[in-house]
């Protein structure tokens, strides 16, 4: 392969391109409400009413607006448009619309905040191309950018882009890309690995399941650039089992840039040979723990380890491993597209780019939005999301899931950015973003998360496998009405002693959920305790 | 003025008022030092007011227990958990896994399951107390001021505690005086 | 070897290149409680007693799996330390069975040993009570999983020194488990070579000798240590 051979796929598949394009969501929330018969449907109606020659009915991702699927769009000439709430009998009223027809279908404003306020760079594709076809992806320049880095760049000079971008680790804790690039690029080894932590399991996140689902390549393009930066030739992307369709267009992703040469040995006449196997997570939610997911890369009990040492000098059987969340990665190619300093140029002094977050809960427009760092809070959950649906006011908004915490409708005004979120005692996350109205009680959603951990606790460590069922022991006798003064005084004193002491980042933040509510919400804490007639 | 000292018998096998009775002659200081207004080894019927220091020997089994108690935390200045049954649950406490809110279950596996003659709960309102669906430590019921561990504790680490708390200091057990067991 | 210069706890220390904190500080006299850390074994930093505060970094680091490093200064006994120590002690005695008084390993437990040193005179957390049970079907041997602290120093011995595999962990969080193969009874074990290091190894009363008297049951831990030390030097080997 070739560039002028990737140009040709591209102009090919272009030209062949008809008229009208009709794109229908095929990601497992829209599949999950029949998008495919939907989508046969469609095929059937344009062959019936002799469009076909005009019409492309188009298997594509997350187009993000979720909560109103199923989704379909529609491209002619230049304009677009969407329906929403789609049933399969509405197929044949669509395919008439196309032509003037009526149709009774709810039509969807593309120009409706939700969308206008948006900034796409990972989801950029999302919702337009077939993910199951790799000729729309080159067709809209799709790896060209892998290109660009094994013919123009040497792996320092990728590593540099990347450090200039700015970009932050997208999986939650916001470790600068481009410095952990650097280190593995430096660690000595002969063998290296390039690892892709696509083990979202935070309640209520599906950011990276949408990308792997709607955008597969723009993924392994992201490994393949990392690869020849920091000297790999063998990458891993772990996927939890509960996205099958993500692992099964993984699969054909992975497959079809084999067949065009663009994994595997010698990639664009380079010297450089990368290939990436999928490894399914058996549902644990500390697999998304790096130091884990590596252990169970290798086949061991998917449990954490201490670090140092870190991945970058020893991951996977011990050699230098590059490990990056799904969203970082989906960031690479159009940093070295469009240059490290245009990613720079969007978002903060400190929080660079955009970030992709899964906006649910108690707001009316749930679904998935990108945009760029800085953004006010307010503007996302009050003009992008419409507020609390049914006349209710916004109480709190948790980001960051169990590791997070909540976040006052009183600071709805802070920018969505790494130090601000940490400042209030929350964190960016991965991009869960669970909205919850006046009627939420707080306690109830704290003894969720601890619950939640308490339950994907490995249990290796003390601290966490058994902190985390004292501490939801003491959540519950709160909820129940039956604790005292001193029973919250010994819920304050093993958060603090839980996220000081445990191994790994799970039981770190565990207690984080807990500690935020304590911070913005003791009232409803206090209101529930009981007098101690037998205390001191 | 003497200290007015109490000891109390809960759940438990009297293992810890025997260990008391082997402080010999500190026995004897002690009565010079307090006097003993509540304890199985006197014949007082009701937990008088006003006592300065109570030790209380075994875990928190039956409603009983639980309702003596609650009134030795109201009239007691300080309490002080006397041994494993009191501090830990200890060997009372070890029907608890066959059924945390199920008595029953415990009845049934005790006087049914295993019986060699006449297999049936006993049971008879207002003479045997109903047992608390799980044993319990002392102080998870009320708060208690200091602990005493062992099973039972030695006459010199009981000595060493008292002897501390007659004096009027914060009594501190160290190293193996903490031993459980 | 190189040698790096470091403080603990205000002393002055010399240790070798690649030694650990733990390494480092029992070398100089200086004790720091560890659990699930075993001579002879490697170690996992699982326990998370012997924590320390090491200037410079405000992570709490596991002595065990810390590396000494030149102009390390390592603080082991911090008011704050003790404190979290004595609450992870608590934490284990709460959560499952420990009744020391009717227990094999009274009086030689490094359980029971560490609560009385670290100053644990009770429990402040609700005793959890869950149900265990006894695997008394070896021949030899008996595991109870009331007294076990899942330390899994007898799964390091089993598959590092002995080689068998039989020993393993499974399930999660505080229903993690020891088990004997794929989970089944001990005695109907085929991988168990009866060896009896994972015996010597438990740091309670979890796994015992059938058969001993409270008095009789004595874990020896220093054998592990000899043999892997005879392993390593070759003192097995004939000098000819």
């Amino acid at each position: 392969m070739q560039l002028d051979e990737l140009k040709a796929i591209a102009e090919k598949h272009r030209s062949s391109r008809k008229k009208i394009i009709v794109r229908t969501c095929m990601s497992a929330g829209c599949m999950s409400s029949q998008a495919d018969i939907i989508k046969k449907n469609l095929e059937a109606e344009a062959k019936a009413q002799g469009l076909e020659a005009d019409v492309e009915v188009r298997r594509v991702g997350c187009m993000g607006f979720c909560g109103q699927g199923p989704l379909v769009g529609w491209d002619n000439s230049g304009e677009h448009g969407l329906w929403e709430f789609v049933k399969p009998e509405d197929a044949a009223s669509i395919i008439a619309a196309l032509k003037g027809g009526e149709c009774k279908v709810q039509r969807g404003d593309p120009k409706h905040p939700f969308f206008a306020k948006q900034m796409h760079i990972v989801r950029a594709n999302g919702g337009i191309i077939d993910p199951e076809r790799i000729e729309d992806y080159i067709a809209i320049g799709g790896y060209t950018a892998l290109h660009h880095s094994l013919t123009e760049l040497q792996p320092a000079q990728v590593v540099e882009e990347v450090t200039k971008s700015g970009l932050r680790g997208r999986g939650g804790a916001g470790f600068p890309s481009g410095l952990k690039w650097g280190t593995v690029a430096k660690s000595p080894g002969a063998k290296k690995y390039v690892v892709c932590n696509g083990d979202e399991g935070d309640p209520g996140a599906f950011m990276d399941r949408s990308v792997l689902e709607s955008d597969p390549h723009l993924v392994l393009e992201g490994m393949a650039i990392a690869a020849y930066a920091v000297g790999a030739d063998q990458g891993y992307l772990y996927v939890r089992a509960e996205y099958p369709l993500a692992i099964s267009r993984l699969q054909i992703a992975i497959k079809q840039a084999k067949q065009l040469g663009l994994l595997g040995a010698g990639i664009f006449e380079s010297p450089f040979n990368f290939n990436v196997d999928i490894r399914i997570g058996a549902g644990a939610f500390v697999c998304g723990e790096e130091t884990a997911l590596m252990a169970s890369v290798e086949g061991k009990r998917g449990t954490p380890r201490p670090r140092p040492p870190f991945p970058a000098e020893s991951g996977l059987w011990g050699c230098p491993t590059l490990i990056n969340n799904v969203e970082t990665f989906a960031n690479i190619s159009a940093i070295i597209n469009k240059g490290g300093e245009w990613y720079a140029g969007i978002g903060t002094e400190k929080s660079k780019g955009t970030k992709v977050f899964a906006l649910t809960g108690k707001i009316k427009n749930n679904g998935l939005i990108e945009v760029p760092m800085g953004i006010p809070l307010r503007q996302i959950i009050m003009e992008m999301g419409g507020g609390a649906p049914d006349g209710r006011s916004i109480k709190s908004v948790q980001t960051g899931g169990p590791s997070g915490g909540c976040i006052p409708a009183d600071y709805l005004d802070t920018p969505v950015d790494y130090e601000s979120l940490t400042k209030l005692g929350s964190i960016m996350g991965s991009g869960g973003m669970v909205v919850m109205d006046d009627t939420t009680n707080m306690v109830e959603i704290a003894k969720f998360y601890m619950e939640f951990c308490m339950e994907e606790s490995c249990g290796k460590c003390i601290p966490c496998r058994a902190g985390t069922v004292q501490m939801f022991n003491l959540l519950e006798k709160i909820t129940q009405r039956k604790a005292t003064a001193r029973d919250l005084a010994k819920l304050e004193e093993l958060c603090d002693m839980v996220k000081n002491t445990s191994l790994c980042g799970l039981g770190q933040t565990a207690p984080n959920p807990v500690i935020s509510t304590l911070k913005f919400f003791r009232k409803e804490y206090a209101e529930l305790l009981q007098p101690d007639p037998f205390g001191p | 003025m003497k200290v007015r000292l109490a000891t109390v018998w809960l759940g438990g096998c009297s293992g810890c008022h025997m260990s008391f009775l082997d402080l010999d002659e500190f026995l004897i200081d002690l009565a010079n030092a307090a006097d003993l207004v509540y304890s199985p080894v006197v014949d007082v019927k009701d937990y008088p007011e006003n006592v300065d220091l109570c030790l209380i020997e075994g875990a928190v089994c039956n409603e009983d227990n639980l309702e003596i108690l609650h009134k030795i935390r109201a009239h007691t200045k300080v309490l002080v958990s006397f041994g494993d049954c009191a501090v830990t649950g200890n060997v009372p406490a070890m029907r608890n896994p066959f059924g945390m809110d199920n008595v029953e279950n415990v009845l049934q596996c005790a006087y049914v399951d295993h019986a060699q003659n006449n297999p049936a709960v006993p049971k008879a309102d207002g003479i045997v107390p109903q047992l608390l669906a799980n044993v319990r430590p002392v102080h998870e019921m009320v708060f208690v001021e200091y602990f005493l561990p062992g099973c039972p504790p030695p006459a010199a680490r009981i000595k060493a505690l008292v002897a501390q708390l007659l004096a009027g200091a914060v009594p501190k057990l160290e190293g193996e005086q903490l031993k459980f067991g | 070897m190189a040698v790096k210069t470091l403080t603990i706890d205000g002393r002055p220390i010399t240790a070798e290149e690649g030694a650990t904190v733990l390494q480092a500080a029992t070398e100089a006299g200086i004790k720091i409680p560890t659990l699930c850390h075993l001579e002879g074994v490697y170690d996992v930093g699982a326990c998370r007693l012997c924590i320390v505060e090491i200037t410079g970094t405000t992570k709490l680091l596991p002595a065990c799996t810390t590396k000494v490093s030149e102009g390390m200064e390592v603080q082991t006994q911090t008011e704050r330390l003790r404190n979290y120590r004595r609450m992870i002690l608590e934490l284990l005695f709460a959560e499952r069975n420990h009744v020391c008084a009717v227990c094999v390993s009274n009086g030689h437990c490094e359980l029971q040993t560490l609560a009385y040193s670290q100053g644990m005179e009770h429990i402040r957390y609700d005793y959890t009570f869950p149900k265990w049970n006894v695997d008394t079907t070896h021949r030899l041997f008996g595991m109870d999983h009331n007294r076990c602290v899942l330390c899994t120093r007898c799964v390091r011995a089993c598959w590092h020194i002995e080689g068998a595999g039989t020993k393993n962990i499974a399930g999660r969080g505080a229903t993690s488990k020891i088990i004997t193969d794929l989970n089944q009874p001990w005695g109907d074990s085929d991988s168990c070579t009866e060896c009896g290091k994972c015996v010597m190894a438990c740091p309670t009363g979890a796994l015992f000798q059938k058969g001993s008297t409270v008095g009789e049951m004595v874990h020896d831990r220093d054998k592990l240590e000899f043999i892997v030390t005879a392993r390593e030097k070759k003192q097995w080997v004939a000098a000819d």
